[in-house]
């Protein structure tokens, strides 16, 4: 048994929030990077320069890479041989991100109800998602959320019948509605099996995967590199502005599911693909 | 196209400009999101003035990060523009001259744009770190209530856009699209 006092979670999340905002992981970095050689467009090849400066400025000057600075979401991988003291946990998270949004002059972009939308002003609460799992430590992943590519989000309850070409053209569809506005090149998450929310969920955590690992399902990672390929031919291109960077990589995981349905959830996210991981 | 294009812009400025070509401007333009789009609709159907004066003007549909100490303004990149198709054909119909954003747009608003010789830009979404820097001087003007959605006077300078709907009612997210999509 390890005995965890909720500050420490406070602190790092404070500390998460921050620098999940204005550096992006390796994995990202290095794929932002390539794709500036690869692209064939002229303005495309512009634009991803443009994104390489703004890494570099966010990084040198400390300004967020995007002003969307997101509504945090956490992942909170609990050890079932852990004990929590000091308070409640959810608001030691919320505590964290508090500190995290004024410490770091990020945005507060979070209203209290969605249809009175009166700002909260300090960007909480948090869409905090628990998992517990077996030893003694916490893996904590901040992911913070712009929604430019948030709302381009979907979920298709579709039928066993529609099969792998199903999931294929749902994918496909959903990235070619997003377009301009998800801010390409974007991040496919999906989550394919389980049910309405769990399909959801899967297709969030998909989204923190390194973009160059692929699944360790043979057929899914055929999917997933297929799709990439399609969605880089769509045309979309880099801003939505034309090319044949449209993508950096499709994630998808999968689950059991039940036998009248094929739950399939694609979430969308940008460029700014953000996200930092601490175990303590 | 290059170009570099000072705002306000004049209706000769406007119907210049081609889908496709890449504005460099420098002057002053505004900032409005959702929430400052629906309280100037607001403040219309009450026969109310404007915090701002349409007419030539460019808004930028933009919601800052807050600035650290010195600068002028924080992160500064566009929100998707779709969210004010709802009010922006009434806004093109009483002057308004441009907009900066990202993403598509309704016909509604294509079609506003045409009728009025306006000009559609985006800027490129994620790049807030970047396109602050040709942000020198920002001030809330209107709404100060709403914090990072309040109405803003910015002065710029050499802030780069590119037309992406023309006054001729050309897109380039189609035709760019087309050109190169192979499936």
């Amino acid at each position: 048994m390890k005995t965890i006092h909720v500050a420490e979670l406070t602190q790092n999340i404070r500390e998460m929030c921050i620098e999940a905002n204005h550096c992006l992981t390796s994995d990202m970095d290095c794929a932002l990077k390539n794709a500036v050689s690869a692209e064939k467009s002229l303005l495309g090849k512009q634009i991803l320069n443009q994104l390489q400066d703004n890494l570099r400025i966010a990084g040198d000057d400390m300004i967020p890479i995007c002003q969307d600075t997101g509504m945090a979401v956490i992942f909170l991988e609990i050890g079932q041989d852990v004990h929590f003291e000091g308070g409640n946990l959810e608001e030691a998270v919320n505590e964290g991100v508090r500190q995290g949004y004024a410490d770091g002059f990020l945005r507060k972009s979070v209203v209290k109800d969605p249809l009175i939308r009166e700002n909260t002003r300090d960007n909480t609460p948090a869409v905090i998602h628990y998992e517990m799992t077996s030893g003694e430590s916490v893996k904590i992943t901040v992911a913070p959320k712009g929604f430019g590519s948030e709302n381009m989000s979907r979920v298709f309850m579709l039928k066993p019948a529609d099969g792998m070409e199903g999931v294929k053209n749902a994918i496909l569809t959903a990235v070619k509605d997003a377009g301009p506005n998800a801010c390409p090149p974007m991040v496919v998450g999906v989550g394919i099996g389980g049910t309405f929310e769990k399909c959801a969920i899967m297709a969030k955590k998909a989204l923190t995967r390194p973009v160059d690992e692929r699944s360790a399902i043979p057929y899914v990672r055929e999917m997933e590199e297929e799709l990439l390929d399609r969605i880089n031919r769509t045309g979309i291109g880099p801003g939505g502005l034309g090319g044949t960077t449209t993508a950096l990589a499709v994630n998808i995981n999968t689950y059991p599911t039940h036998i009248a349905g094929l739950p399939v959830a694609v979430n969308i996210c940008c460029h700014v693909n953000r996200h930092a991981v601490r175990i303590i | 196209m290059e170009r570099y294009m000072n705002a306000p812009l004049t209706d000769e400025d406007a119907k210049s400009l081609h889908s496709g070509d890449y504005v460099y401007i420098t002057g002053t333009i505004y900032t409005a999101r959702d929430a400052a789009h629906l309280r100037m609709c607001e403040a219309l159907d009450r026969n109310e003035t404007l915090p701002l004066e349409l007419a030539h003007n460019i808004i930028y549909y933009m919601g800052p990060s807050p600035a650290r100490e010195g600068r002028p303004i924080g992160s500064a990149g566009p929100t998707t523009a779709s969210r004010m198709d709802k009010y922006t054909p009434r806004l093109l119909d009483l002057g308004l001259k441009g907009m900066i954003g990202k993403g598509k747009r309704s016909d509604a608003v294509r079609e506003a744009i045409v009728r009025n010789g306006a000009v559609y830009f985006a800027a490129v979404g994620g790049a807030g770190a970047l396109l602050s820097k040709s942000i020198i001087a920002s001030e809330v003007v209107a709404y100060d209530d709403l914090g990072t959605e309040a109405i803003r006077r910015l002065e710029v300078e050499n802030f780069p856009v590119i037309v992406v709907i023309d006054a001729e009612g050309n897109n380039l997210y189609e035709t760019a699209v087309r050109e190169f999509g192979t499936i």
